[in-house]
């Protein structure tokens, strides 16, 4: 199974939103990666991520727990996470296991941004 | 595709990615670290953690936490027991040991982790052995645990637990392996201790040769070294030198100890030493082979005019022929009540004249290379210099050495000879 590029987008200032692309398979290695990526946008500031499952066709256990832990940071931190673009069946799974309420849903990149935009440009506390 | 099927398969997913992590992944905290996720990932759990039961210190020892990093300790000392059992004492216990140990760790772990959200924990039992516990937070969902999660989660921390307990198997076997090399070393010294006694002992029954199985060691190592012998045979040859006289502890100490040419009937009593130390050493299971018969062939000769029994070159063991080479270097190279010690020159002489007659060829050359090596302060340490004396070797002596051993490497008996 193919892996996206790492950085699909430039990186993003304080307050902006970063998205990551999931890849085809989301298990120990490819969420590792996927973890690395958010962290490291968070800590350069950004408090709005969307995560494009564009290409996954499956998540396995190790990958939800990854997940789990990325949405757990990203609170802690006071940031947002978005999942877009989840088929019928990972959305199924998300649902069941509980991700789906800890996160913005969208069916497209373009609507997480514009949710997560308006949470991204609100000020902490606000 | 209803929901319950769905997460059955998930859940067969998530064993068969566990037996995979735990099978594959060979550093312990990482394989922990997978397992943990694995059974998060498998429930939709937030937060939790694997500890290890330490039964011994009653303790619990996390390896393994997600969500909890800043609650759970590294250690978690249990409060001491009171009227339990501690089992059986060789670490296997019943199941009922097992549920016992159990009970007191959850009920701890409920207390002492009520405030962190940890709602469930696991026992992780292997072979009626708690060897640990998983602790796990809430779901994501925020539903209750039902009776089936904790039903997979005990199913998830079986394999766990085989991890937990593989791996203190393999640590324990580390340790014992440890334990049986320090005591393997220390016996070993022991050995080395008495050998060095007893070569003591021989040279003290002979006051003119003081020091001469200890020098006949070092040489025979010397010698086994240059002619590239394994460490550990190189150190099976520095014992028979050391013990290659011991033979001599039977004969009487006025025909050791004559200063005089000895008479035919002294010359066969002194003859059976030999013979008598192979009688020594036999019985002695020493951790290297071959050591008796070093002393019952030391005075054996290539040309099959030696003693005890006149074998040839091929009949006498590597390690006599090295230290019969020696043996009489060292009787060549020191004073004795009858006679000076020779000059290098007619060592050098005497070996261009024996070598494959008295001495086997392959073990002249070695000396001599190992010579001309630490003549020229090629090698370091020079120990057969320190023994030798400073001067003994002269500059002016090395071209007959070098033309010796060009000779040597041009005849016919310079194969390498092996132990």
């Amino acid at each position: 199974m193919t892996e996206l590029p790492e950085t699909p987008r430039p990186s993003q200032g304080p307050g902006e939103v970063a998205v990551v692309y999931a890849g085809d398979y989301v298990n120990k290695m490819s969420g590792q990666r996927i973890e690395r990526e958010c962290l490291t946008r968070m800590e350069r500031g950004c408090r709005a991520l969307v995560i494009n499952f564009r290409d996954t066709e499956l998540v396995n256990s190790i990958g939800v727990s990854i997940l789990l832990g990325v949405i757990d940071e990203a609170e802690r931190r006071g940031a947002r996470v978005a999942f877009s673009n989840v088929s019928l069946h990972t959305l199924k799974l998300f649902e069941l296991l509980g991700l789906t309420r800890l996160v913005v849903l969208a069916d497209r990149e373009e609507d997480a941004l514009a949710t997560l935009e308006e949470f991204s440009t609100t000020p902490p506390g606000h | 595709m209803s929901d319950s099927t769905r997460m059955v398969l998930h859940a067969f997913a998530a064993l068969a990615d566990l037996g995979e992590e735990i099978a594959e992944t060979s550093d312990f905290e990482e394989m922990v670290r997978s397992a943990l996720h694995v059974v998060l990932g498998a429930m939709g759990i937030r937060r939790g953690a694997v500890a290890e039961f330490d039964r011994e210190h009653d303790a619990l020892h996390f390896v393994a936490a997600r969500g909890y990093d800043e609650e759970l300790a590294r250690d978690f000392s249990l409060t001491p027991r009171q009227h339990t059992s501690k089992g059986n004492g060789n670490g296997a216990g019943s199941l009922t040991h097992a549920l016992q140990d159990f009970a007191r760790v959850e009920h701890e772990v409920h207390d002492r982790f009520a405030g962190a959200g940890v709602e469930v924990v696991t026992p992780l039992v292997v072979r009626g052995e708690l060897v640990g516990v998983i602790l796990l937070g809430g779901k994501a969902s925020g539903e209750s645990f039902t009776q089936e999660d904790r039903e997979l989660a005990r199913a998830l921390g079986r394999h766990v637990g085989v991890g937990l307990h593989n791996h203190r198997l393999l640590r324990e076997v580390a340790r014992r392996a440890e334990e049986n090399q320090r005591l393997y070393e220390s016996l070993k010294g022991s050995y080395n201790d008495t050998v060095r006694a007893f070569a003591a002992a021989i040279d003290c029954k002979d006051k003119y040769t003081q020091g001469h199985s200890e020098r006949v060691g070092k040489y025979s190592e010397i010698i086994a070294r240059e002619m590239g012998w394994k460490d550990e045979e190189v150190e099976a040859i520095a014992i028979g030198g050391y013990l290659h006289d011991v033979g001599k502890l039977v004969v009487d100490r006025e025909i050791i100890n004559a200063p005089y040419r000895i008479d035919a009937k002294q010359s066969s009593e002194l003859n059976r030493h030999p013979a008598a130390g192979y009688e020594i050493l036999r019985p002695i299971n020493h951790p290297f082979a071959d050591i008796p018969l070093m002393a019952r062939y030391h005075h054996e000769r290539p040309d099959g005019r030696g003693y005890p029994e006149g074998l040839t070159d091929e009949q006498i063991p590597a390690g006599a022929k090295i230290v019969s080479l020696a043996d009489s270097f060292d009787a060549m190279t020191t004073d004795r009540p009858y006679r000076r010690r020779r000059t290098f020159d007619e060592v050098v002489a005497d070996f261009r004249r024996n070598a494959g007659r008295q001495f086997a060829t392959p073990v002249v050359l070695a000396l001599c290379r190992a010579l001309l090596k630490e003549a020229r302060g090629e090698t370091r340490p020079r120990q057969m210099m320190r023994l030798l004396g400073r001067d003994y070797v002269e500059e002016r002596t090395l071209p007959a050495l070098e033309q010796l051993i060009a000779d040597l490497e041009s005849g016919p008996h310079t194969t390498v000879m092996q132990a």
